[in-house]
């Protein structure tokens, strides 16, 4: 900042990164006012992946949106799935069995290691490093295929039902999954030594791209990028849901407030993901996957519940109203990202063009989940 | 590290009083295993960024702002209201009583149909979701714009202003954030239909 402010030279240009680049992760266009190599202003554009699934969700059947969930965040889908079968659960009082609960869990972190792959191996990619992305996506694919086991698909998952999940898991999955765990463990201290002890990788994200604590609060953002500014918080242990409170796990905090930090965050998530999983499979209980009794159309009493789950890039909310028919009043989403995404125009100002760039990869976005 | 049950139950009363200052329309606690919310909070839009600003002195961070149309609440709370007299009446006459003049002008809800804008907001430390809620006239919906407290609202009141036409004074750029740049109508409307 301060070799930015004692450099202006007041001669800037407009300068279009993306809505195509390869940085931007997708249909993101950010407007940057440049002063030379030294951002003045930065301002995202948003709306060019928009689909408006609010707006859907008041005109289809309470069932009849499950598979839009599937389609915003399509990283980490498992997580609103989750969000929207427990909102709707919620709303009507639907019961879920104890073994539907357990898979819905090990299926939605197995989904959230797979999008912390994926931003590892994009992220690292940004920076300039090409094979981490491979080994990423090899491991990945293990996830992939135990996924598409269960739940019929590789990406835009539609698992989750009002009641339980669509689909029991097979012989197949448990001794898959616990291969996987064994592999990932014995992969994490590579990737390490590989990627994070890198010291063009630390150079590059060191201070850079910072975000305080207080900056976070104003702007709502959550998730790892609160975590890697020294914010405690995560909807798994701040307001439990689901079977979560049976499990032991932490929830890495880091304090340095730079891209480092989130990187960090992300990395020791995946080793806790892994715990909870071990530990679910473990504990996993016998009997029915789905609710007994849950009528066809779902007729929520009058009134609005409220929702959060922790997706991989933060606190999902969804609000519903309902007035008491088969399709939904009003369905709010509340995505993490774009929210992450509010404080970009802030936090990059003074910044270089290509340490702007190693700051929008921490932020981990994924465009269809802001635009909707 | 998560504050217990007890510490959260005091922080919600601390809240409340704060809160009585602003005179709310209505402030209620809700059951958060039903709810998913802990405590409901309606204001008049002039105290709204009064509101805003006890939040934000108390630590709350901003999730999210979003609105409701109520288009047709009003009728169908008269038709409810006219259901009842009839009844009334109707009850009244099975008696044998001479229906009365009363009994027709029972109480009206005469003014226009709302939208209201919902605001969450939550704590880092512990979750307490404080739901904030503002009502303004669907003909000419207009709400003091908060982003000068949080700069995260800049979006969310973009948004809700692209969805609901709802103007929020005082903000810096109400254009089209997620529909077109010269998008003139707003979906979420209930008489939107295109």
């Amino acid at each position: 900042m301060s070799v930015f402010a004692q450099n202006q030279t007041g001669e800037t240009f407009v300068l279009n990164l993306g809505p195509q680049h390869p940085a931007t992760h997708g249909v993101l266009r950010v407007k940057l006012v440049m002063d030379g190599e030294y951002i003045q202003e930065a301002e995202p554009i948003l709306g060019y992946a928009h689909r408006m699934h609010e707006k859907m969700g008041e005109n289809r059947s309470w069932h009849q949106f499950l598979p839009n969930t599937g389609r915003m965040d399509y990283l980490h889908a498992l997580a609103y799935n989750l969000a929207y079968v427990s909102l709707v659960e919620r709303a009507a009082g639907i019961e879920v069995p104890e073994r539907a609960e357990y898979i819905r869990v090990i299926t939605t972190e197995l989904n959230r290691i797979s999008s912390h792959l994926v931003w590892f191996g994009a992220f690292v990619l940004d920076l300039g490093g090409f094979s981490p992305l491979l080994y990423a996506f090899d491991d990945r694919e293990m996830i992939l295929d135990l996924l598409e086991s269960v739940t019929g698909s590789r990406l835009t998952y539609c698992y989750f039902r009002f009641g339980g999940v669509y689909n029991d898991i097979d012989e197949n999955f448990e001794p898959g999954a616990r291969a996987f765990i064994k592999r990932m463990r014995e992969r994490m201290p590579m990737y390490h030594a590989l990627v994070s002890k890198n010291i063009i990788l630390m150079k590059r994200l060191q201070e850079v791209g910072p975000v305080s604590a207080d900056m976070c609060r104003k702007y709502g953002a959550t998730g790892p990028v609160a975590r890697g500014s020294g914010i405690n918080f995560d909807v798994r242990k701040h307001e439990p849901y689901s079977v979560y409170p049976e499990f032991d796990f932490d929830i890495p905090v880091y304090h340095e407030c730079d891209s480092m930090a989130r990187y960090m965050v992300r990395m020791d998530e995946i080793e806790q993901s892994l715990r909870i999983i071990e530990q679910a499979l473990d504990r996993l209980p016998e009997g029915p996957v789905m609710a007994e009794k849950v009528p066809k159309n779902i007729k929520p009493p009058k009134g609005d519940c409220y929702f959060a789950v922790e997706a991989a890039r933060g606190s999902l909310g969804m609000r519903t109203v309902s007035d008491g028919s088969t399709t939904p009043y009003r369905l709010k989403l509340r995505t993490p990202s774009f929210s992450n995404l509010i404080l970009f125009g802030e936090a990059c100002r003074g910044m270089l063009l290509p340490d702007a760039l190693a700051f929008m990869g921490s932020l981990d976005l994924v465009i269809p989940e802001i635009d909707r | 590290m998560a504050q217990g049950g007890g510490w959260l139950i005091m922080k919600r009363e601390e809240i409340r009083r704060a809160l009585k200052a602003v005179s709310p329309v209505s402030m209620a606690d809700a059951e958060h295993p039903n709810k998913g919310y802990h405590l409901e909070v309606t204001v008049t839009p002039e105290r709204l960024v009064q509101t805003v600003g006890i939040l934000d002195q108390e630590g709350f961070f901003i999730e999210t702002i979003t609105g409701v149309d109520w288009l047709g609440e009003k009728a169908a709370l008269n038709k409810e209201a006219a259901a009842k007299d009839a009844a009334k009446a109707k009850a009244a006459a099975d008696a044998g009583e001479t229906p009365t003049a009363a009994a027709d002008a029972g109480p009206k809800a005469q003014d226009d149909d709302v939208l209201e804008v919902v605001y969450d907001f939550n704590r880092y430390d512990a979750v307490c979701r404080v739901v904030l809620r503002v009502r303004t006239p669907r003909n000419k919906p207009r709400v003091p714009s908060i982003s000068g407290l949080y700069q995260g609202a800049l979006w969310h009141e973009r948004e809700t202003h692209d969805f609901f036409g709802i103007d929020f004074e005082g903000h810096p750029c109400l254009e089209p954030l997620l529909l077109p740049e010269d998008a003139d109508f707003h979906p979420l409307l209930k008489d939107f239909n295109k």
